[in-house]
């Protein structure tokens, strides 16, 4: 049964610390997201800066960039994802354990930013993974990514274990599998996963 | 059995084992109950930084490459030793003088042993 949150303020004051197995348990995981060590473009280099002293990502638990998808929580989207490398993108986010999370860095990661009009580079990562956090930025500056890290630690602690939204690793049925595009003659096959973008119908 | 001087040395071996172990199973157990394993074909395939693996990994590469292993070592390792050796010189005792003269002559040895065996030549 979940304490009031007066109550438990009242109680820490008087050195008596309540808590849930789920507080607990999302306080553990949102304390250590250790993100996955590769970087697309130049926003890579602001995520460099982020772990440095100077921003200290190590204040959020998530300095360990991990070199293997085996190990890591959150993948960083850090810039442009070309057409020939997005393959390698999903099946890396296929090759992490769950629960994974996905932040989308930068205009590139987002929707393909300046290189939009390009006729090789994906119009943002989220049409083939479901990203958790969009930062937007051409690069985005540290402060930003920062945010991102914040933002994701939030709903880490929002998420119930239990019910209809629990997190995907809790759930039996959820979907584990995104499918990796191929190379086809002209575009990506397919050029979108259905399952997590719908295609935008364009009203002229 | 109780009586014997080891048996509260056996017990708090026990419990240092279950004190390691319990955390381990505990871990497990929960994976078990709440985290269900969703395994699939992409997720299970070999980790080669995003891409598929290809060919097969049972290769085998030359033993003859021992050979450089061990002139790497004579000239590179030597070098390194015989500079310090050589700013200390003066003020070395006979013992240590002796000492990492063993040293060189058996690292001189074996490169007596490669001239010999031809390995020096660039074929």
């Amino acid at each position: 049964m979940a304490v009031d949150e007066g109550l438990k303020i009242e109680l820490g004051k008087q050195g008596v610390f309540v808590t849930t197995i789920e507080e607990l348990y999302n306080w553990g995981r949102r304390s250590s997201i250790w993100p996955m060590q590769f970087g697309l473009a130049c926003c890579a280099i602001e995520m460099i800066a982020t772990t440095m002293a100077r921003y200290d990502l190590a204040r959020f638990g998530s300095e360990v960039f991990r070199p293997s998808p085996r190990q890591a929580d959150l993948m960083i989207i850090s810039g442009t994802v070309t057409k020939k490398m997005a393959p390698q993108v999903v099946r890396l986010y296929n090759q992490m354990a769950e629960p994974r999370y996905v932040i989308a860095m930068g205009a590139c990661a987002i929707s393909g930013g300046p290189f939009k009009q390009g006729y090789n580079v994906l119009k943002g990562i989220d049409r083939y993974i479901p990203v958790d956090v969009h930062i937007p930025g051409c690069p985005p500056r540290p402060e930003a990514l920062i945010q991102a890290f914040m933002t994701l630690q939030k709903k880490i602690d929002g998420q119930a274990l239990t019910g209809e939204d629990r997190p995907r690793h809790l759930n039996a049925e959820a979907q584990g599998e995104f499918p990796v595009p191929v190379q086809g003659e002209h575009d990506l096959e397919p050029t979108s996963n259905p399952g997590v973008w719908t295609v935008p119908v364009v009203i002229r | 059995m109780a009586s014997s001087p080891y048996f509260s040395l056996a017990v708090l071996f026990v419990a240092a084992l279950g004190f390691g172990l319990a955390p381990l199973g505990l871990a497990w157990g929960w994976g078990k109950a709440f985290s269900p394993a969703k395994p699939n074909a992409i997720k299970n395939d070999i980790y080669e930084c995003g891409l598929e693996s290809k060919g097969d990994a049972w290769v085998q590469f030359r033993s003859a490459y021992y050979l450089y292993a061990i002139i790497f070592l004579i000239f590179d390792v030597e070098a390194v030793f015989l500079l310090p050796f050589a700013v200390a010189f003066t003020g070395l005792g006979a013992a240590a003088c002796a000492a990492m003269l063993v040293f060189v002559l058996l690292l001189i040895e074996g490169l007596a042993w490669a001239w010999a065996k031809g390995v020096l030549t660039w074929a």
